[in-house]
């Protein structure tokens, strides 16, 4: 399917969702948290769609926003979408997890977690995957400092 | 002083010369033992080589070649550095067992070389239970892995231990069972006399295809006995580590792996004494130089010892489902048919004689 | 990471074990926590990061010039592919065509990347399973290909042979004919890896029905690579998002519809043969030409958000990199292939023996500092 064919599809299941198209060469999705299950759902189940394949999942720290971008990739229809989602709220964020959806977001939003601590509701075990679980502090995040390892230039 | 090929009788004439009966005879004991335990700490160790340098040659290697001309010392060197070694373990392990476990492995495949009739009359302890001594005292050695995978208090050595013993607890039937088949031949448990027998033709040719079928049967049997590759599920260091001796190290490490390869030379040597020949020539070439025939079964001993090189380093590991399904759902039946086979071809004179 | 057990869930025969970090099976400092009945398998667990460097971290702060050097610590048996990924985003990013030559080349250079790295994937896999001779069998042909690297870019391993804007010089002159040599010499010998290894009645049952992956289960995780093409998931970005010179040539994408561990075996010895064919049908027509085009000393990426793919040996790998249009990208994300396949590790394992774990994780081909980044 064209972008624009997607955009039309996807955009008359949720309202609000934002689409992007300048500044990356996929289809941008940004959507609010509270839909994000809803549309990946939708986006995996639908077969018009069927974005079966996750290849991707990484958190960003957009400052001041922290958020994770999905990209996705139909292996029937062989189109890729990207959708994005943030929140402004540093101190806990939180967003729906979609491993059960597809079932390796479960080891990408572990790492996720651990780097950007980013919490995902009803994820099956969500704890640190890479640091241990007493390091304090989240390194992927731009306001991340330690004197020791870190040379910044 | 006649010195005769029976070094037991021998040294035993030639100390009641000069001390009491009693004396003479206990003191033979120890020094005939010392002869084999010399003879065969340098005989492991250059297994131990044979095996580097075939190992090498099948793996596109020059191998060791460092110590000594054509890395001959080299194991030597290895066995020094072992001793040198601090012996380490674990805190937790039971002290007692896990320091006994290695002697138990090296000394039964010890004591089964006692028996072997290296060739006419060299034989440090004729029994006439020969076969019967060899599978019961090899059977021992499992108790030492078993102790020794208990006693590290390591799982990795604990699931060793445990593979050992199921292992060989399975495969001791095969190798009996075999064994048992060529017995029905000879009539007769004693090492010697099974030599005797041959005379006539090797047992392999006497009993053509019973026998071919049982000596097929006792390498893979003997091959597990030994807990070597394809059946190294006690090590499987892929799986496991080192298994049972992943806690073992400097000389008590060093048994163990010493006496893997001498219990390699008895399965070898119990295959030469039982299928082809013992110490006889072929064709009875050499029959009026009993003395050659040490060479005779050393050659064919190492024939069989590389054969299980062989084995080793092309081989990839069972799993031990398959290893137990290979033992209790083939081996065995065909080991049991088999023996009827052979009962039936003694019965009705149709083995081959010459 | 804690491993008192707080509240047993545990039947009574159950155990944990510890597989890793130090284990011959797990190849690098992999760490997986097995609970085990006996010698099933209930529940595999990695442990990751006792080889983590954050490369994405230090990506931040590095210019897209250094970036490039930092990805051949990755997955460093396809350090030559990994280099590539990330000048592929940076050159689709400024819009730079790039030069016949350094296609062919790169695809060259890519395919026997792949080689290689198969060619000790197999070594280690004939060790795994007990086979101990695979390993020099491998490193033998292994060890012509670094030759011919080490002419060409100076490394055996650690090839930084590709920059931004192409490659860092030319090709050595002894190039094509070393390669014709080895290819020749290559096509002799891999049969003899199916007489050694393929062919074993115990290879094949220590293998066959083990580990099966479905190809629902294959795409839900996110499988790709030969892991995925064995379950019979056609993955190849060379097919599906081809690069370089993948789209002047032809072959076939290696796929098996079993999904169990023979298949994931088969499938990688079948990309060797694909691998060869491709490079058959470069190595004669080198296209004349530069090997760069030139780029400034310091790279700006416009505003904006890349991502490439490229078929690794092990699988996809993908390059995301967010711009704000300084000289540092803001965000890179490396989507690795060892990642992904090592989730569907607890998958394939449960239910098998110990030897089976054993066996399907040299199949996934894991290289850790590929999954630690």
């Amino acid at each position: 399917m064209t972008n624009e064919a997607l955009q039309n599809l996807i955009s008359s299941w949720i309202p609000d969702l934002e689409f992007a198209e300048e500044e990356s060469q996929f289809l941008n999705i940004i959507v609010a948290p509270e839909n994000l299950h809803q549309l990946m759902t939708e986006l995996k189940i639908n077969s018009k769609t069927s974005f079966d394949y996750l290849f991707c999942l990484s958190g960003v720290d957009w400052q001041p926003e922290l958020g994770v971008v999905y990209h996705l990739e139909s292996t029937a229809h062989r189109h890729i979408v990207v959708v994005k989602v943030k929140t402004s709220d540093r101190e806990n964020p939180v967003f729906d997890s979609v491993c059960d959806i597809w079932k390796t977001a479960e080891f990408h939003e572990r790492e996720v977690f651990d780097f950007f601590g980013i919490k995902f509701n009803n994820h099956p075990n969500l704890k640190r995957l890479f640091l241990t679980e007493e390091w304090e502090g989240f390194p992927l995040r731009k306001d991340y400092e330690d004197d020791i390892n870190m040379v910044i230039k | 002083m006649i010195i005769t090929l029976s070094i037991t009788k021998t040294i035993q004439d030639w100390l009641i010369g000069m001390m009491p009966e009693g004396v003479a005879s206990i003191l033979a004991m120890v020094i005939v033992a010392l002869i084999y335990l010399a003879i065969f700490a340098v005989a492991g160790l250059y297994l131990v080589l044979l095996e580097r340098k075939v190992a090498a040659w099948f793996q596109l290697r020059i191998g060791p070649n460092r110590v000594g001309y054509w890395g001959l010392l080299q194991t030597m060197a290895d066995a020094l550095k072992l001793v040198s070694k601090e012996l380490t373990g674990t805190i937790k392990a039971d002290k007692f067992l896990y320091n006994l476990a290695p002697y138990f492995v090296i000394i039964s495949s010890l004591m089964a070389l006692a028996v072997f009739p290296f060739t006419k009359e060299f034989q440090a302890f004729d029994i006439n239970i020969g076969i019967f001594f060899l599978i019961a005292i090899s059977s021992i050695g499992v108790i030492g892995i078993l102790l020794g995978g208990w006693s590290s208090n390591n799982k990795f050595a604990l699931i060793g231990a445990m593979r050992s013993g199921v292992q060989t607890i399975s495969y001791e039937l095969s190798v009996g069972l075999s064994l048992l088949t060529m017995v029905l031949l000879t009539g007769s448990l004693q090492l010697s006399e099974i030599v005797e027998v041959q005379k006539e033709g090797w047992l392999i040719l006497q009993g053509h295809v019973p026998a071919i079928i049982a000596f097929m049967i006792y390498m893979i049997a003997g091959t597990a006995e030994t807990n070597r590759a394809p059946f190294d599920m006690v090590e499987a260091e892929s799986e496991l580590g080192a298994g049972f001796h992943t806690e073992y190290s400097g000389m008590k490490f060093a048994y163990f792996f010493l006496a893997e390869f001498i219990n390699m030379f008895i399965i070898a040597a119990i295959a030469t004494t039982v299928f082809f020949g013992g110490w006889l020539s072929p064709f009875g070439i050499t029959e009026s130089l009993p003395w050659l025939g040490i060479f005779w079964f050393l050659g064919k001993t190492l024939v069989i010892v590389f054969l299980m090189m062989w084995f080793r380093w092309t081989f990839p590991r069972l799993r031990i489902d398959q290893l137990l399904t290979l033992e209790w759902k083939y081996l065995l039946p065909i080991n049991l048919v088999n023996i009827v086979i052979m009962a039936i071809i003694v019965w009705l004179n149709l083995t081959i004689k010459f | 990471m804690d491993t008192t057990i707080v509240k047993s869930n545990f039947k009574s025969e159950e155990y944990f074990i510890n597989m890793g970090p130090q284990h011959p099976a797990t190849h690098g400092v992999l760490r997986l926590l097995l609970t085990i009945d006996g010698e099933i398998i209930k529940k595999v667990e990695p442990d990751l990061g006792y080889i983590h460097r954050s490369i994405e971290k230090m990506c931040e702060r590095d210019s897209y010039q250094q970036i490039v050097h930092l990805t051949d610590r990755m997955d460093y048996l396809s350090s030559h592919i990994n280099n590539e990924a990330v000048c592929l985003t940076v050159e689709n990013a400024l819009q730079l065509e790039m030069p016949d030559r350094v296609k062919v080349i790169r695809t060259i250079l890519s395919e026997l990347t792949r080689i290689a790295s198969h060619c000790l994937w197999w070594g280690v896999m004939g060790m795994d399973v007990g086979a101990l001779t695979t390993y020099f069998y491998g490193f033998r042909d292994r060890e012509m290909i670094n030759d011919i690297f080490e002419e060409t870019c100076g490394a055996r391993l650690t090839m930084n042979y590709n920059i931004p804007g192409g490659l860092m010089f030319d090709v050595h002159p002894n190039f094509v004919k070393r390669t014709k040599d080895f290819i020749a010499h290559f096509k002799t010998k891999l049969p003899e890896y199916d007489t050694l290894l393929t062919g074993n009645v115990i290879f094949q049952k220590r293998t066959k029905g083990v580990g099966i992956l479905t190809k629902e289960d294959a795409i839900s995780f996110g499988a790709s690579g030969p892991v995925g093409r064995a379950s019979g998931y056609s993955c190849d970005v060379r097919k599906h998002h081809p690069y370089s010179a993948y789209d002047r040539v032809t072959f076939n994408e290696a796929i098996k519809t079993e999904g169990d561990t023979f298949a994931r075996y088969q499938v990688r010895i079948q990309e060797m043969w694909e691998s060869i064919s491709i490079i058959e049908q470069l190595i004669d027509n080198i296209p004349d030409g530069d090997v760069q085009v030139a780029t400034n000393a310091v790279i700006k990426l416009p505003k904006g958000e890349y991502y490439q793919k490229v078929e690794t040996a092990r699988g996809e790998l993908g390059v995301y990199i967010i711009s704000t249009g300084t000289k540092n990208p803001y965000r890179v994300k490396f989507r690795s292939p060892g990642f992904s396949n090592l989730s569907l590790l607890n998958h394939i394992a449960v239910g098998g023996k110990i030897g089976d774990l054993v066996a399907s994780m040299a199949t996934l081909d894991l290289v850790i500092p590929d999954i630690d980044r």
